[in-house]
């Protein structure tokens, strides 16, 4: 259970990283928390040929306030978006999801942009971005693209960044001081990897957005369920037991934890947890 | 031909400059080049909890981190937990309420009880149960542990 031998880069700027990242030969792979990417190479799912350690690039850190947004850098922590007083404010739905990513020592090195480009579906933050409708922006050697999450997780470890690219910022909207939200996952330890998961964000005008983990080969919206709890401002037994059974439209897939049946039925439990649980 | 790189760190207050091949994870570093062999290699990928360590002021787990990463950082181990971490009431606490047995989890468990005590957070058993559920202990069915984290809570209140 060894990493297999590899070159290692630790450049201290976005243009160096991006300079890397464009040389094919170097078969580079970027290293942020390593708290997913560690353990592949140790179990040797992994086995690049450069690792490109980007903690250095001080332009990857920070939270920073912006008049509609919140843009934060690739490289914060899980720790931090917990203890920012920023993300509480303007992001509760991160404030909310976060004590269930993973356990203490992983969330004091793991990073949002490392989460984000791995599109683990397992994994919280993928869904959360999907609720929130958040951005993630990408930086090459030939410009920056803004990307909607919508667009962005594309399957099981696949995203929409190539592999010249650079996840430089992820941008959540600011959240209306009347806006709910709604979580909720079960885990069989927790912060161990949910069977599956669901982050809700209702709109000022009612507007529902629902995005599920853990059931599927990514991060995924419930279209269907979310048609049927927009313009509710309460969800009564009977909109939640529609929006339930909207939710046999979704493709359930089966893991080490749960078959696709298990998974279904579980989806369904904690949508109804997080709609009877929403908040500000 | 394995790649090697000098590394600077400072472990329990001392300083190490030693040459570690770049895959070399900083678990295995501490235990075979340094002979701190305290830090315990469970599970080898972030999930018994057993390797976790300080690395600057935070936890870490070391079988995640490779040394050449900890290059000019701060770790303290269970070999500094009572003179860097003021951690002998707490590790009196683990010996009288037998939190261990074994003892392959205690450096881990450790950590993440000082951690949890550093934060300000209170004796609650719920609380402190989610804090350490990131270590896994075979032996002794967690509620000594709970107990030892509370009752050096409860003492240091006064």
């Amino acid at each position: 259970m060894k990493a297999p031998d590899f070159s290692y880069e630790k450049p201290t700027s976005i243009s160096d990283v991006l300079i890397l990242l464009e040389n094919n030969d170097l078969d580079c792979q970027l290293l942020a928390g390593g708290q997913s990417l560690m353990p592949m190479m140790n179990f040797r799912m992994a086995n690049p040929g450069t690792l490109v350690d980007i903690s250095a690039v001080s332009e990857l850190a920070g939270i920073n306030e912006l008049s509609e947004t919140i843009e934060i850098g690739a490289m914060v922590s899980y720790r931090e978006l917990e203890h920012s007083k920023i993300i509480k404010a303007f992001c509760p739905l991160v404030t909310m999801v976060l004590p269930y990513v993973a356990h203490a020592a992983i969330r004091n090195r793991g990073t949002i942009g490392g989460s984000v480009g791995l599109s683990d579906p397992a994994a919280e933050l993928p869904a959360v971005l999907l609720a929130l409708n958040g951005e993630i922006e990408i930086t090459s050697r030939k410009g920056k693209r803004s990307v909607p999450a919508n667009n962005f997780f594309k399957g099981i470890y696949e995203t929409e960044c190539r592999p010249d690219e650079l996840i430089t910022k992820i941008i959540l909207p600011k959240a209306h001081q009347k806006q709910n939200f709604g979580f909720d996952e079960v885990a069989r330890r927790h912060g161990d990897y949910a069977m599956a998961g669901v982050c809700i964000a209702q709109d000022v005008d009612l507007m529902t957005r629902v995005a599920f983990f853990g059931v599927s080969d990514k991060a995924v919206r419930a279209f269907g369920a979310e048609k049927l709890l927009s313009g509710h401002s309460s969800f009564s037994e009977e909109v939640i037991r529609d929006a339930q059974n909207a939710l046999n439209e979704l493709e359930f897939e089966g893991d080490m934890n749960a078959g696709p049946e298990a998974k279904q039925h579980i989806a369904k439990v904690v949508l109804e947890r997080a709609l009877k649980g929403m908040k500000k | 031909m394995t790649k090697t790189v000098q590394i600077t760190v400072n472990v329990n207050g001392e300083k190490y400059i030693e040459d570690v091949p770049l895959r070399m994870n900083l678990a295995d570093f501490l235990r075979t080049k340094i002979g701190l062999t305290g830090t315990h290699v469970g599970c080898e990928h972030g999930v018994c909890g057993a390797c976790t360590l300080f690395l600057n002021g935070i936890t870490a787990r070391s079988c995640l981190a490779l040394a050449v990463q900890a290059d000019g950082a701060e770790i303290t181990t269970i070999e500094g937990y009572e003179l860097e971490k003021n951690a002998t009431d707490l590790i009196k606490n683990f010996h009288n309420r037998n939190a261990l047995q074994c003892g392959y989890c205690t450096p881990g468990m450790l950590a993440s009880s000082i951690e949890y005590i550093e934060q300000g957070n209170p004796a609650d058993r719920v609380k402190v149960k989610e804090y350490l559920s990131g270590n896994y202990c075979r032996c002794t069915g967690y509620q000594a542990i709970v107990d030892a984290i509370c009752t050096t809570i409860e003492e240091r209140q006064g």
